[in-house]
C-alpha cells in the first residue's frame, strides 16, 4: 500500500459573508497522503482544518486547485461519480452527527441496511458484534443523547467502519472529551487501524497527544500547509511560524524534551 | 457619492442573493421529485410520515373545522335572514367550505402543525452535520428523509381537506338547524342543489397545489439551512428558518389560493 490516495493540488478557498467581506482560508494549499498512513492535519483554530475534510469529502469545492482522491479529481465529478467515490470514506464527525432520532443499533445497521443486501439476521449479528468490538453491548436499545460524549464517539466509529472504508476521516475527534477519554479515544484508533489497514486522517488541533500516531503531520497556516514528515522534524523547524504554533499548542513539555538533548 | 455606492453595492448584492435563494428551491424541488422515484423506496417512513402529518392532525383539523362550520351557520343565518332566503343557507355553508374555506385552513393548520416540525427537525440535522453524514455514507439525502415527507404530505392534506369539508358541514347544520331552526330538509337539499362536481375539483386541485407549497417551502428552508443568509448560527437560526417557512408558505398558500380561484372558478 503505497503512493498518495489524497493530494491537494494548488487549492484555495475563500468565503464571503453577508456583508461582502470575503475570507480567504487557504491560498494555494498543497499536500499529498499517502495509502495506508496516518495523516494528522492540525493548525490553530479558523486556519481551515474543518474546510480540508469538508473538501476532501466533496461537501465544499475550492474556488481554485485540484482534489485528487486515488489519481481522480473530485472537483470535477458528477454526483454520482462523487457517490462511488465516497463509498471509500469513513467520517467521524466532530459533532458526531449520529442520527438523534435512531436508536444506536439503527445508527450503526444503517450503513449496511442501504447499502448492502445483507438479510435482516445477518446485519443484527454484524452490528452486535461491531458493538461488542467497542464495548457498546447492552446500549443497543438507547438513544445517542443517552449515552456519554465518549460512547457516542464509539458509535459514530463504529458506524462509519460499517462498510470497511479505504480512508478514515476524524474531525477532531476529541473534542468534549476529557484527556483520559481522549487517549482512550486515541489508543481505540491505532487498534482499529492496526486491524482494519485504513488510510487515516485526523484533523485536529490535540497534536501533542497523536504524535506518536501520526506517520505526517500537516500544519496549516495562513492559508498555506507545511508538511512535516514526523514530530522531530516539527519541533526542530526553524520557520517561525511553525515554532510560533508548536509553542503555543504543545508548550513546555516539548521544549523540555529538546533541551534534555 | 461613497454611499450611493455602496447603496448601489447591497442592492446588486440583495438581488443576486435573492435570485441564488430562488435558484436553490427551485433545484431542491427538482431532486425531491428525483428521490421521490429512486430506489429503494422507503415504504415504513412514509407512512410513519402520514401517521405523523395526516393522522396526527385529525384532532387540529376537526376542531377548526367544527368551529368554522359553525360560525358560519351563524353568520350565514344573520345575513341570509335579512333577505329573508334562511333557506340557502346549506349550500352557502357548503360552497364556502368546499371551494375555499376547507383547502386554505387545512393548508395553514398542516403549516403549523406539520410543516414547522418538518423544517426544524431538518435544520437540526443540518445544523449537527446528520445531513452530510448521510451524504458521506451515499445515502442520498432526497431519497432519505425528504421523499416520504413530500409523498406523505400530498396524500394527507386532501384527506385532511375533505374532513375539514365533512366536519364543517356538520358544524354549520348544528348552529343553523338545530340552534337557529332553518329547515333540514331546506338545508341539505339546497346544498345537494347547488355543490357541483366544478366546486369539489376546485377544492381538490387546490388541497394538491397546496399540499406541495406546504412540504417544498418548509423542507426547503429547514434543508438549506445552511445557505440562508440571515438564518445566523445554531439554535438561533433553526428557530429563525423555522419562522420564516410558516410565515412563507402561508403566504404562498394564500397567494396561490387567490390565482387558483381566479382561474378555475
Amino acid at each position: 500500500m503505497n503512493g498518495a490516495i489524497i493530494q491537494f493540488v494548488d487549492v484555495h478557498k475563500s468565503f464571503t459573508s453577508a456583508n461582502g467581506t470575503v475570507q480567504q482560508v487557504l491560498r494555494g494549499v498543497n499536500f499529498d497522503i499517502n495509502a495506508g498512513m496516518t495523516t494528522v492535519i492540525g493548525g490553530a483554530s479558523g486556519q481551515g482544518k474543518s474546510v480540508a475534510i469538508k473538501l476532501i469529502l466533496g461537501l465544499m469545492k475550492p474556488d481554485t486547485g485540484k482534489i485528487l482522491i486515488e489519481g481522480k479529481d473530485i472537483t470535477t465529478m458528477r454526483p454520482r461519480e462523487l457517490n462511488e467515490v465516497r463509498s471509500n470514506f469513513g467520517v467521524l464527525f466532530q459533532g458526531v452527527a449520529l442520527f438523534d432520532s435512531m436508536t444506536v443499533f439503527e445508527n450503526v445497521a444503517l450503513p449496511l441496511r442501504e447499502k448492502t443486501k445483507l438479510s435482516a439476521a445477518e446485519i443484527h449479528k454484524r452490528v452486535m458484534e461491531s458493538l461488542a468490538q467497542f464495548g457498546l453491548t447492552g446500549h443497543e436499545e438507547k438513544f445517542p443523547a443517552q449515552l456519554s460524549g465518549g460512547m457516542q464517539k464509539r458509535v459514530g466509529l463504529a458506524r462509519a467502519l460499517q462498510l470497511e472504508p479505504k480512508i478514515m476521516l476524524f474531525d477532531e475527534p476529541t473534542t468534549g472529551l476529557d484527556p483520559a477519554r481522549s487517549l482512550e479515544i486515541y489508543r481505540l484508533f491505532h487498534k482499529i487501524q492496526h486491524e482494519m489497514q485504513y488510510t487515516s486522517v485526523i484533523v485536529s488541533h490535540d497534536i501533542p497527544k497523536i504524535f506518536n500516531l501520526a506517520d505526517q503531520v500537516v500544519v496549516l497556516h495562513e492559508g498555506k500547509a507545511k508538511v512535516f514528515s514526523n514530530s522531530e522534524d516539527i519541533q526542530r523547524s526553524n520557520d517561525t511560524i511553525i515554532k510560533d504554533f508548536v509553542e503555543m499548542t504543545m508548550g513546555h513539555i516539548y521544549q523540555s524534551r529538546l533541551e534534555n538533548e | 457619492m461613497q454611499i450611493i455606492v455602496k447603496k448601489i453595492e447591497s442592492l446588486g448584492r440583495n438581488t443576486l442573493y435573492y435570485f441564488y435563494d430562488l435558484g436553490g428551491m427551485g433545484m431542491f424541488l427538482l431532486q425531491s421529485i428525483g428521490g421521490i422515484f429512486r430506489t429503494p423506496f422507503r415504504f415504513r417512513a412514509l407512512l410513519k410520515e402520514i401517521k405523523v402529518i395526516g393522522a396526527f392532525s385529525f384532532i387540529v383539523i376537526f376542531f377548526t373545522a367544527a368551529f368554522t362550520g359553525m360560525v358560519l351557520g351563524v353568520q350565514g343565518y344573520y345575513t341570509l335572514s335579512k333577505v329573508g332566503s334562511e333557506g340557502a343557507l346549506g349550500s352557502a355553508v357548503a360552497l364556502s367550505l368546499i371551494r375555499e374555506l376547507g383547502p386554505v385552513l387545512t393548508a395553514l393548520m398542516v403549516t403549523g402543525r406539520a410543516g414547522s416540525a418538518m423544517c426544524a427537525e431538518l435544520g437540526i440535522m443540518r445544523i449537527s452535520q446528520q445531513i452530510d453524514a448521510l451524504e458521506c455514507m451515499a445515502i442520498n439525502p432526497y431519497r432519505f428523509l425528504i421523499a416520504p415527507k413530500f409523498l406523505a404530505t400530498i396524500v394527507a392534506v386532501p384527506l385532511l381537506t375533505l374532513l375539514f369539508n365533512v366536519v364543517g358541514i356538520f358544524g354549520g347544520y348544528l348552529t343553523g338547524v338545530k340552534l337557529l331552526g332553518v329547515n333540514p330538509g331546506a338545508f341539505f337539499s339546497g346544498m345537494e342543489q347547488s355543490v357541483l362536481n366544478k366546486d369539489i375539483n376546485l377544492g381538490i386541485i387546490k388541497s394538491f397545489v397546496f399540499a406541495v407549497i406546504i412540504v417544498w417551502i418548509c423542507t426547503g428552508r429547514g434543508f438549506l439551512l445552511l445557505k440562508i443568509r440571515s438564518s445566523g448560527f445554531g439554535a438561533e437560526s433553526v428557530s429563525r428558518v423555522t419562522t420564516q417557512a410558516v410565515v412563507l408558505s402561508s403566504i404562498t398558500v394564500l397567494l396561490w389560493d387567490y390565482l387558483l380561484t381566479a382561474m378555475l372558478l
